[in-house]
């Protein structure tokens, strides 16, 4: 089967990875603030926050795609401004595939972290707070070690929502080989395709193979961690 | 040595107290709802008073007039928590040295190594809490708190979670801390068996107030601090070992009245703290003869206190030290019991406060 792979499903399977891999790299470091703060902190608009992070869950995809679309296109306040401050584009490019790809993936993410975050009982802050630990280091040495299996759970969710991302990002930054067509986009495509069935029946092997792949690491990684967390000898 | 000034409005009651501790042991004792908890907390700084001042060793960690409350990572209060709270994903060396990276570096520091070998956890340092036992954890939560140069441990019922036994298997670690650490204690507690045997000083506490603050022998000597129907209401006194004899008993001499009991392993001239339990004391108002029991104390009644039920409290000046008697209220009457009046208290039973040697504790 692999014979018949030609360099344009290739390319989609790399484009796939990375911006998978990105969106889940960027927005793994935001989702664990934001988890932190919607399971430990009291603060005004907290809800609103909350509703917020899970809207591109409730929302139709294209409708997400569409505001990342006003928001972050050339034309957009944010594109805009990110375009002439830094030179960063999103409209049309695999960065964009990967904002829309974070977007999506960010809830999954949150609610994942935040259920092993509320899990941790404070009454172990407190204690590590007792013996001097400031509320940086209490986080580092105490919270985060006891959460890596929710973050684990987070980052796979948000690594195969990235993988299978498709009404947003066509929306967003629309179908182009080589920039924006990660597999999903590509199976799209081929079916439209006269004679694309066969291109769309590798693709989809590939997409679950990776999707295995990466819960395969992810339980294996588990494993590892789930003994110490648990306080048992490992 | 600790200072607390505290007020505070709590629900039901009102917190209003004042109170020092000094090098040792001072166990903070009264029933659940005195305010115990309430101290403790503000002590550690997880929670804030309305009005107070806290200083610890020199250092100021509350002063509502001037606005200062230190959060509970500067304070260097080593807190023994009633559930240990070992962090769960380290190894019993890394919970034993976690606190000490965050002391400052001029802090008095106690060697780990002397530490774990103090509280015989040598065999644990690998391993992690989840398998643990209740009692192996309380000791690694003793040492982690230790470790982490405080300038004092609080403990807070440390042992309530425990049952009869490791309780027993954990007291002595306390001794060992009371007895060879400088800094001072303060252990919670509402079972004046705790008290008897760790306190060299007390604080009782009673609806929000301080009832007596002082050593633990002028505290427990009071009638007025323990609740009459109280089983492990009882004084302490202190004793000097005079000699073993052949019989097998030990001599003991208490403010110069002999006092006998099953041989203890001391030796001559090692002070020996006793403890007298009140239900083991009987009065008589004439010098009893033909009594099986050895040890009789001359004395005066010095205080009375009517208890819920039928008994009554008496507290008994002696030469050996004041004494405490549960007798009925009806026996009060019939001794015509006030105070000042002189009597006799025969002691049934009198037991070396138990770590003191190892956990004797004997009829005589």
């Amino acid at each position: 089967m692999i014979d018949g792979v030609t360099p344009a499903e290739w390319e989609a399977v790399r484009l796939s990875l990375r911006v998978a891999t990105t969106a889940t790299l960027v927005s793994l470091p935001l989702g664990v603030v934001v988890a932190y703060a919607l399971a430990r902190w009291r603060f005004p608009g907290r809800e609103l926050l909350n509703i917020a992070v899970h809207l591109p869950l409730i929302m139709p995809p294209v409708v997400t795609g569409y505001l990342l679309l006003l928001a972050f296109g050339t034309q957009g306040p944010i594109g805009g401004l990110l375009d002439r401050a830094f030179g960063v584009t999103f409209a049309f490019r695999w960065t964009g595939a990967a904002l829309a790809s974070g977007v999506m993936a960010f809830p999954f993410l949150v609610r994942a972290v935040r259920l092993s975050i509320e899990a941790v009982d404070p009454k172990l802050e407190q204690a590590a707070a007792t013996l001097g630990a400031a509320r940086p280091w209490v986080f580092l040495t105490v919270t985060l070690p006891l959460i890596v299996p929710g973050v684990i759970a987070g980052t796979v969710l948000a690594f195969a929502k990235g993988m299978g991302e498709f009404g947003a990002t066509i929306t967003f930054v629309s179908n182009i080989p080589g920039q924006t067509q990660t597999i999903p986009l590509a199976i799209d495509l081929a079916l439209e395709t006269p004679g694309g069935a066969a291109r769309a029946a590798r693709l989809a092997v590939f997409s679950i193979i990776l999707a295995a792949l990466a819960l395969a690491l992810s339980e294996w990684v588990s494993r590892r961690v789930a003994a110490r967390v648990g306080g048992r000898d490992a | 040595m600790l200072e607390v000034t505290l007020k505070q409005e709590l629900p039901g009651f009102t917190l209003d107290v004042s109170f020092e501790v000094p090098t040792g042991l001072t166990v903070l004792f009264g029933r659940s709802g005195a305010g115990k908890t309430s101290i403790v907390n503000a002590v550690a700084g997880l929670s804030r008073p309305q009005a107070g001042r806290i200083v610890a060793d020199g250092r100021v960690l509350l002063d509502t007039d001037a606005g200062t409350c230190l959060p509970p990572h500067r304070r260097r209060i080593g807190y023994i928590f009633q559930e240990g709270r070992l962090f769960p994903h380290m190894t019993v060396r890394r919970n034993l040295a976690y606190g000490a990276r965050f002391a400052p570096r001029d802090a008095p520091r106690e060697d780990m190594g002397r530490v774990v070998e103090m509280l015989a956890i040598g065999d644990l340092l690998d391993r992690r809490p989840g398998a643990l036992s209740g009692g192996e954890k309380q000791r690694v939560a003793i040492g982690r708190a230790l470790l982490a140069a405080p300038r004092l441990i609080l403990a807070d019922e440390p042992l309530a979670a425990l049952d009869e036994e490791r309780k027993g298997e954990i007291l002595p670690y306390f001794e060992r801390l009371r007895d060879e650490v400088q800094v001072p204690i303060l252990y919670v507690s509402h079972a004046a068996s705790e008290v008897g045997r760790l306190a060299t000083s007390v604080v009782a506490l009673a609806d929000g107030k301080v009832l007596r603050q002082g050593s633990a022998a002028e505290v427990l000597g009071d009638p007025a601090v323990l609740p009459a129907g109280a089983r492990e209401a009882g004084a302490i006194l202190a004793a000097r070992v005079v000699r073993h004899h052949a019989d097998g008993l030990t001599e003991l001499e208490a403010g110069g009245v002999p006092l006998f009991l099953p041989r203890i392993g001391r030796a001559s001239g090692a002070p020996v703290r006793l403890r007298i339990a009140a239900h083991d004391v009987i009065l008589s108002r004439d010098l009893p003869r033909g009594l099986s029991a050895l040890n009789i104390l001359p004395g005066t009644v010095a205080a009375l206190r009517p208890g819920a039920g039928p008994g009554v409290m008496v507290a008994v000046d002696t030469p050996a030290g004041r004494v405490l008697a549960r007798i009925t209220e009806r026996s009060a009457r019939a001794l015509d019991l006030a105070e000042g009046a002189a009597l006799h208290a025969i002691v049934k039973t009198v037991s070396v406060a138990p770590g003191d040697v190892g956990g004797s504790g004997a009829a005589a």
